[in-house]
């Protein structure tokens, strides 16, 4: 979900750049903690590793496959603020090399794929692992959970800013509906692969992972007098956690209001605020009885915009598998062998 | 391309595109881009300036025009969308081919197209053009943080490394008779990503060990980059400062 040029007007392309900016600064500070003892090669290799991945086609079902996005993989891995930076640097790879991603919508890009997968994915693994029991066998479905989140999280800020900054004035709910529905899809994909990699990276180097770092069983050191002292992994390591509280706490509610805020605007009181806040007013306030989706097709049940924004979500969804399903035989009819390199 | 000292996606050619300092180029690409995407998209004619703007820089700087259409299938699924625009997009509709169509939807599907489309031309042109070692040295001039710099050029070394790593784990399953793509075979796939993670983070380790080893003191020397001279950005400067140009008067126009 690489936004490309032109689908954000320049204002939310900069408003997100300075977001992105902003983000990435703060992770440039943070991210010297996390990998103190190997850093720019470290993370530099983990960018290359989220490079790598993205190009892995995994089966998700008979004749179906995805790839991963590996924000909440990155952020369960290598630390969050690591995982920032490894995202950041993979999609101006992308969007610098592989013209995937628009070059004005590089902060959009970032910000969505590169800060919101990351934390949501990290806050929530990191909160569930909080909760459930202390072993290393709680690590794989907090992972699970918080990549299943991390996408839709990504999609609902993606409406969020298409409403801002969108050009077309779709209506809210279909709009809501197809993103929200199909990343959610996405998200299950996202999940299982991230909990089968971090299940097999727990399963051969559970001290590798950066979540499970408190799981790691504590020091014993034996003094030549026989005498024993036992030191916590974590107190060899300088922790700060003054402002982190605060941070997670706003990264919390604003991707709480959003959400709210997405749902409580799928009737048409909403469409039409957001008509009037794009300055349209007189036909979104027109069309948001008269126009929606389905209207002049004359189904029956079309004046519910909830549901025909449901329908629209669900044509959507299955017009985006039919062609994923056509684009993967192509794909494989043609290069049946080797598809690993593309650097 | 796959070698670690690859060239990335440089079309290897001497024009006076790929003789221009990499951070001219980025500047001039984000400008010109900025123009496309702030012009009103019913200002039709300055597209079609935008169109032949960029046509131009793609023959001067010989790239082959079949390269340029198949990197822009990245494209794709934002070609699907705007195609789907005019079909849930609200407003007045009309009729077109006995389909209803949203006006606004479709004046969206054709704004989005030109303006994606335009971009991603010349992102290409970019990548055509530059190798990836010049575009870290712009990148550095342009003030990009050092840090940022360093991640990005360990990122483009080890990239080929890391899929070469992944190629070979590939060959070693397929030649023990693995066949994947199926569903249950997702734990063993999964399992070639976890030890791949691994391998990159020890050999993340091991290359900052060899550089401690040889004096490394934790700050990254600079990148020994020419910078432009006044001549070279003027001529980086020339087709953003149309593409503002033609923005700015479409502005005045509508």
């Amino acid at each position: 979900m690489h936004v490309p040029d032109g689908f954000l007007d320049l204002p939310t392309s900069i408003a997100t750049g300075a977001v992105a900016a902003g983000a990435v600064g703060m992770a440039l500070q943070r991210a010297e903690r996390e990998v103190k003892e190997a850093g720019a090669p470290l993370a530099g290799l983990t960018a290359a590793f989220v490079f790598a991945v993205q190009m892995v086609n995994f089966p998700v079902g008979p004749g179906t496959s995805g790839h991963l996005m590996g924000g909440a993989l990155a952020a369960v891995l290598v630390g969050p603020w690591t995982a920032v930076l490894c995202l950041t640097v993979v999609l101006v790879v992308q969007g610098l090399l592989f013209a995937d991603g628009g070059l004005t919508a590089l902060g959009t890009n970032v910000t969505l794929i590169g800060v919101v997968t990351v934390v949501v994915g990290y806050l929530v693994a990191k909160a569930l692992l909080g909760v459930l029991p202390r072993r290393s066998g709680s690590v794989v479905p907090a992972a699970v959970v918080g990549a299943f989140v991390s996408v839709p999280a990504a999609a609902a800020v993606f409406v969020g800013l298409y409403l801002v900054g969108g050009s077309v004035d779709i209506p809210v709910g279909s709009l809501a509906a197809a993103m929200l529905g199909w990343h959610s899809l996405i998200g299950i994909g996202e999940a299982v692969i991230t909990g089968a990699v971090v299940g097999a990276v727990v399963a051969t180097r559970p001290d590798l992972v950066y979540v499970a770092r408190h799981l790691r069983p504590d020091l014993v050191l034996t003094g030549p007098d026989g005498e024993t002292s036992v030191v916590r992994p974590d107190a060899l390591r300088v922790e700060r956690t003054t402002s982190r509280p605060l941070a997670v706490g706003l990264a919390v509610s604003l991707m709480v209001a959003g959400a709210v805020s997405l749902f409580a605007s799928a009737d048409p009181d909403g469409l039409e605020f957001v008509g009037e806040r794009l300055g349209f007013g007189a036909s979104a306030a027109d069309s948001a009885v008269a126009g929606s989706p389905l209207a002049d097709y004359g189904v029956v049940f079309v004046d519910n915009p909830l549901l025909s924004g449901a329908l629209a979500g669900v044509a959507g969804v299955l017009v985006t598998v039919a062609l994923g399903f056509v684009l993967t035989r192509l794909a494989r009819g043609r290069d049946e062998p080797a598809d690993a390199t593309r650097v | 391309m796959g070698g670690a000292h690859g060239d990335g996606l440089l079309v290897a050619a001497d024009s006076p595109v790929h003789s221009l300092p990499a951070q001219c180029k980025v500047v001039a690409l984000l400008v010109g881009v900025a123009g496309v995407v702030a012009t009103p998209p019913r200002q039709w004619w300055a597209f079609v300036v935008y169109a032949v703007l960029v046509g131009a820089v793609v023959a001067v700087a010989r790239v082959p025009v079949p390269t340029v259409v198949r990197r822009s299938v990245v494209e794709a699924p934002f070609v699907v969308f705007a195609l789907l625009l005019p079909f849930i997009a609200t407003g007045p509709r009309t009729e077109v081919l006995g389909l209803s169509l949203s006006e606004s939807g479709l004046l969206g599907a054709w704004n989005l197209l030109a303006k994606a489309t335009l971009g991603v031309v010349a992102a290409i042109v970019l990548a055509a053009t530059t190798t990836p070692r010049d575009l870290l040295g712009g990148l550095d001039r342009l003030r990009m943080p050092r840090l940022l710099v360093a991640i990005l050029g360990f990122m483009i070394r080890y990239a080929g490394v890391v899929a070469g790593d992944l190629q070979r784990m590939r060959v070693a399953r397929e030649s023990r008779a693995f066949r994947g793509g199926h569903l249950r075979h997702l734990r063993v796939e999964a399992a070639g990503v976890g030890s791949l993670f691994v391998r990159s983070y020890e050999r993340g380790e091991r290359v900052h060990q060899a550089m401690v080893a040889r004096g490394f003191t934790g700050r990254m020397p600079a990148l020994a980059t020419a910078g432009a001279s006044g001549r070279q950005w003027l001529v980086a400067g020339a087709l953003p400062a149309v593409a503002v140009a033609v923005a700015l008067s479409a502005w005045v126009v509508a």
